[in-house]
């Protein structure tokens, strides 16, 4: 099975100063791979760069070649607006917007042309399921997302792209301002939701990476490292910093 | 001396400064309203002024007061709110950015006669507009930009940026963005800046003496013809405003009852701004529970 999105030598600098030395990393489909490594080893820059959010950054150059679907992503004609819409991503702050959670997660869909009150019924249960947070905010559809909890923001999060049926799903440190009984949740969602995506996922908790992910990339000073089956990598690791960094000797 | 006394002595000394500005406000407050108040009555705010005998009210000064208002708000707020959208979301960190916002400060610092007679001068004499509320809602209006672009871009910058984050990853164009999530997020406190911008303008008087014009002809309130000479919506015609109404009584007045008139106009002009400022406090904190809060 070819992979779902290719890159190849992904340089980016930040003005002069270079945070990504070279990154060549495949990701399949229907499955989990997850990036670790030190703060500022530029695996969240690394994963901006899928959707572009890096365009936002004034300054910022990146060379490499991204290919998803067999399309070059940082081609001149890309249509940013359907790119982000099929390459979704989820913060590390929920940030639901400050509307019910029923706008929430409908934002998406009536932003691409559908009002159908019925259609849109059925995709707010169908995402809010997916997402693991329908049996909490059912009866409270019409609530604004901010006052729920924490843990439920950001699945309403997670339900809002959702919403829109991306094929690949970024997520940066999507659990790191959470208490441990919303990651468990977070990451059995996302297990549940690999049938239908690709899931990358950005985490500073091995832990995390070694229950949910299938492959696992580890970075260092804005390079690859090693990027194996996390079975594999967890037990025995190729390189000596990478079986450093697993046992707790930097980072 | 410890520490601990040192740090006593610096709290007693900060409270009793603050003390001093409450003091000094609250002096003020009471001297005007409660020599004030007694003069004020229904028939003082719903009569016209007179110019010769006493009895005199300020219905029509009080109503231009409002009129210019609304007049200068119409014009500036537009203005406002796309400078600040352009200076909060689109500038960059350049030359350009920094002579908007310096012109923005110098702007804001101009003192209010300087622009009544630049107004008089160009909109009065050289644009034919003549003493009229048009005039000085223009010559307000350089007052209330600074004031209301700054308050409309804190109110965007103050949106967490990972609600921009949110709306460009959703597949959001930048200006859905800022339309349908950062606006209403902001809107709170972009309404507080409306009203406290509306109190300076309701206050301000030697911006309006050059443009506005001293003269409150009489007012007829059935016609709606805002092209008659006489309706009161005729933007064309000359108001003295209220602020205006109380330097003039002062200074030119000859009714044997300049003194109260003078007193109960600037308890009428105080207790209105009062007004606006609790008015944004109460709406900002209303709008602000409704957008967090759910419904």
């Amino acid at each position: 099975m070819p992979a779902i999105l290719q890159t190849k030598n992904v340089h980016l600098s930040y003005g002069s100063k270079e945070a990504l030395h070279g990154i060549n990393l495949d990701f399949d489909d229907h499955s989990i791979t997850a990036l670790i490594g030190p703060s500022g080893c530029g695996k969240s820059t690394f994963l901006r760069c899928l959707n572009r959010m890096n365009d936002l950054i004034a300054n910022t150059t990146i060379t490499g070649s991204f290919q998803f679907h067999g399309q070059d992503l940082y081609a001149p004609t890309t249509n940013l607006v359907e790119l982000r819409k099929q390459i979704g991503m989820v913060f590390q702050q929920p940030n639901p917007f400050p509307f019910s959670v029923y706008e929430n997660v409908t934002y998406g869909l009536k932003l691409a042309g559908h009002h159908e009150r019925k259609f849109l019924d059925e995709q707010v249960e169908r995402a809010l399921k997916q997402a693991a947070v329908w049996d909490e905010v059912k009866d409270n559809l019409n609530k604004s997302a901010m006052s729920f909890s924490g843990g439920q923001q950001q699945r309403i999060c997670i339900a809002r792209l959702l919403a829109v049926q991306p094929d690949i799903i970024l997520l940066d440190e999507p659990t790191s301002a959470l208490d441990p009984i919303s990651s468990a949740q977070i990451e059995e969602t996302l297990i549940t939701l690999k049938k239908d995506y690709c899931i990358i996922i950005v985490t500073h908790n091995l832990q995390q990476a070694s229950r949910i992910a299938d492959r696992t990339a580890f970075m260092l000073n804005g390079n690859l490292v090693e990027y194996d089956l996390t079975s594999k990598m967890f037990t025995q690791p190729a390189k000596q910093d990478t079986s450093d960094y697993l046992n707790g000797k930097f980072g | 001396m410890t520490p601990n006394q040192t740090d006593r002595l610096a709290t007693r000394f900060i409270q009793f400064l603050v003390l001093i500005v409450v003091l000094i406000l609250l002096f003020l407050l009471g001297d005007i309203i409660i020599s004030g108040l007694p003069h004020i009555s229904w028939h003082f705010l719903t009569s016209p002024a007179s110019s010769f005998s006493a009895g005199g009210g300020i219905r029509d000064q009080l109503f231009n007061s409002l009129y210019l208002l609304v007049l200068t708000l119409i014009i500036s707020f537009p203005l406002a709110l796309g400078s600040a959208i352009y200076l909060s979301e689109y500038a960059g960190d350049n030359w350009f950015t920094s002579l908007i916002r310096t012109a923005i400060e110098v702007l804001s610092s101009l003192p209010s006669v300087v622009v009544g007679l630049f107004g008089y001068l160009l909109f009065v004499i050289e644009f034919h507009l003549g003493f009229s509320i048009l005039s000085g809602a223009i010559a307000l209006t350089f007052f209330n930009l600074p004031l209301l672009i700054r308050s409309i871009e804190g109110s965007l910058h103050a949106v967490p940026n990972s609600q921009r984050e949110a709306g460009i990853a959703l597949g959001l164009s930048n200006w859905r963005t800022i339309r349908g999530i950062l606006l209403p997020m902001a809107l709170p406190g972009i309404l507080t800046g409306i009203i406290l911008s509306a109190g300076r303008i309701f206050g301000e008087a030697a911006a309006l003496i050059y443009t506005a014009g001293q003269s409150a002809p009489i007012l007829d309130y059935t016609n709606w013809n805002p092209t008659a000479s006489s309706s009161f919506l005729n933007p064309m015609r000359p108001a003295e405003t209220l602020a205006v109404h109380i330097w003039k009584v002062n200074t030119e007045g000859v009714t044997p009852d300049a003194v109260s008139i003078s007193a109960g106009s600037s308890a009428v002009l105080i207790i209105i701004i009062l007004l606006f400022n609790f008015g944004a406090r109460a709406i900002g904190n209303r709008m602000y529970k409704k957008m967090t809060g759910g419904k």
